[in-house]
């Protein structure tokens, strides 16, 4: 690895946890985020379920999109073919859990189902076809899958912040038409100021 | 027949409305709302999505066994979603550039979905029309009340025309903070407006 492909992905990782997060700025996967986000443990799993089947989705999508639909100019069938591998791979992992790994399969197996319908995985595996904004160039495989693993990361750190955050506000004090969602969408909003002052950090883009 | 339309519509609009009462596909109704022509495009291509996929699957019901209709549910909104990202590409490159991401994203909305299973693969395919458009609809005036919100507190603009003559607009509303405080205002005083109506 030379020095300058280092710095690519450390500036693919940084943006993707901060400064363009998931949740925060491209509000991409916001039903688990409000959905889940009410208890730190669960909030962990899906967290960590999103980021694992973001990895491996971009795997397979970033192959298939090279070799298969490049290859025979059939780019228009993206979509669909992005979204048929995701929820396929969804489907085997979960099975595949279930035989091999039952304690991991308690923590993480009720998030597989909601996961195949978040817009994140599918997000994240048509950002990677887009390109890398750092380097004008389109993603290399290994940029594909740092990135989809950071932005998982980055998923799971708001998701943890916005857990803490809803712990706490169970027992506020909470005017009675802010209870329930729009307290959270509050919340959410301080917390993406918070990270919007990492916009000032992007890199050459 | 226009009556019991106009009732169907409240119900999309007002009583069933997909963002403001069930919460649902908040992703591109957040990512999209910073303008209002932003809005009505994501709208109008969502609610035609919507139509044509509820059509197809009330359609096809009877047909599609019931232990595979997710996948297959999946592949038919999938295919209309390409259709109408085609049709935008080639006639509206402009909202193209703008909407991004959330055109494909269509496929993965939450509203969509929950049509398909909770009325499409119920009913015949006249009323699933008919519950698209009207859902549709619902979907499209909540993105340009959201929008027009988020456009004229961030921007001092209305569909791209100046609307207060030097009032210098919070550019925070624009930008994705704005959003959530946005969604939380207009939730906020739905809410309050319930809570006096039990009184």
């Amino acid at each position: 690895m030379t020095e300058n492909s280092f710095a690519v992905f450390v500036q693919i990782s940084i943006g993707a946890i901060f400064i363009q997060n998931f949740v925060l700025s491209r509000f991409l996967g916001l039903c688990p985020f409000f959905g889940v986000s009410k208890k730190l443990s669960t909030a962990v799993g899906m967290g960590l379920a999103v980021t694992f089947i973001m990895v491996i989705s971009t795997i397979f999508t970033w192959t298939f999109n090279k070799y298969v639909l490049m290859e025979y100019e059939i780019e228009h069938l993206q979509t669909i073919s992005f979204i048929l591998i995701i929820a396929t791979f969804v489907q085997v992992i979960e099975m595949a859990i279930k035989k091999y790994s039952p304690t991991l399969y308690d923590s993480l197996g009720v998030f597989l189902p909601l996961i195949t319908t978040n817009c994140a995985i599918l997000g994240v595996t048509l950002i990677n076809i887009e390109g890398n904004k750092y380097t004008g160039l389109p993603f290399t495989f290994a940029e594909a899958t740092v990135h989809s693993f950071m932005s998982g990361a980055g998923f799971l750190l708001a998701l943890v912040l916005m857990a803490g955050i809803r712990e706490r506000l169970e027992l506020a004090n909470v005017p009675k038409a802010f209870e329930g969602l729009p307290i959270a969408f509050i919340s959410a909003g301080l917390i993406a100021i918070a990270f919007f002052g990492f916009s000032g950090m992007s890199i050459g883009g | 027949m226009i009556y019991k339309f106009m009732q169907e519509l409240k119900r999309g609009v007002f009583t069933e409305n997909p963002i403001f009462v069930l919460a649902l596909g908040l992703c591109p109704t957040l990512g999209v709302s910073t303008s209002v022509e932003n809005g009505i495009g994501m709208g109008i291509a969502t609610t035609l999505v919507l139509i044509c996929s509820n059509a197809m699957i009330s359609i096809f019901k009877d047909l599609i066994p019931d232990r595979v209709r997710i996948p297959c549910f999946i592949v038919i909104i999938a295919t209309f979603v390409s259709v109408v990202q085609l049709l935008i590409k080639a006639y509206f490159p402009e909202i193209d550039t703008y909407l991004g991401i959330f055109i494909p994203l269509i496929v993965v909305n939450c509203i969509i979905f929950a049509r398909a299973e909770a009325f499409a693969a119920k009913n015949s395919v006249l009323p699933s029309i008919t519950d698209g458009l009207v859902m549709g609809i619902g979907y499209t005036v909540a993105l340009v009340v959201l929008s027009a919100l988020r456009e004229f507190l961030g921007a001092n603009r209305l569909l791209g025309l100046s609307v207060i003559p030097g009032y210098s607009p919070m550019t925070i509303f624009v930008l994705a903070p704005g959003g959530f405080f946005t969604i939380a205002l207009v939730l906020a005083i739905i809410n309050s407006f319930k809570l006096r109506g039990k009184k």
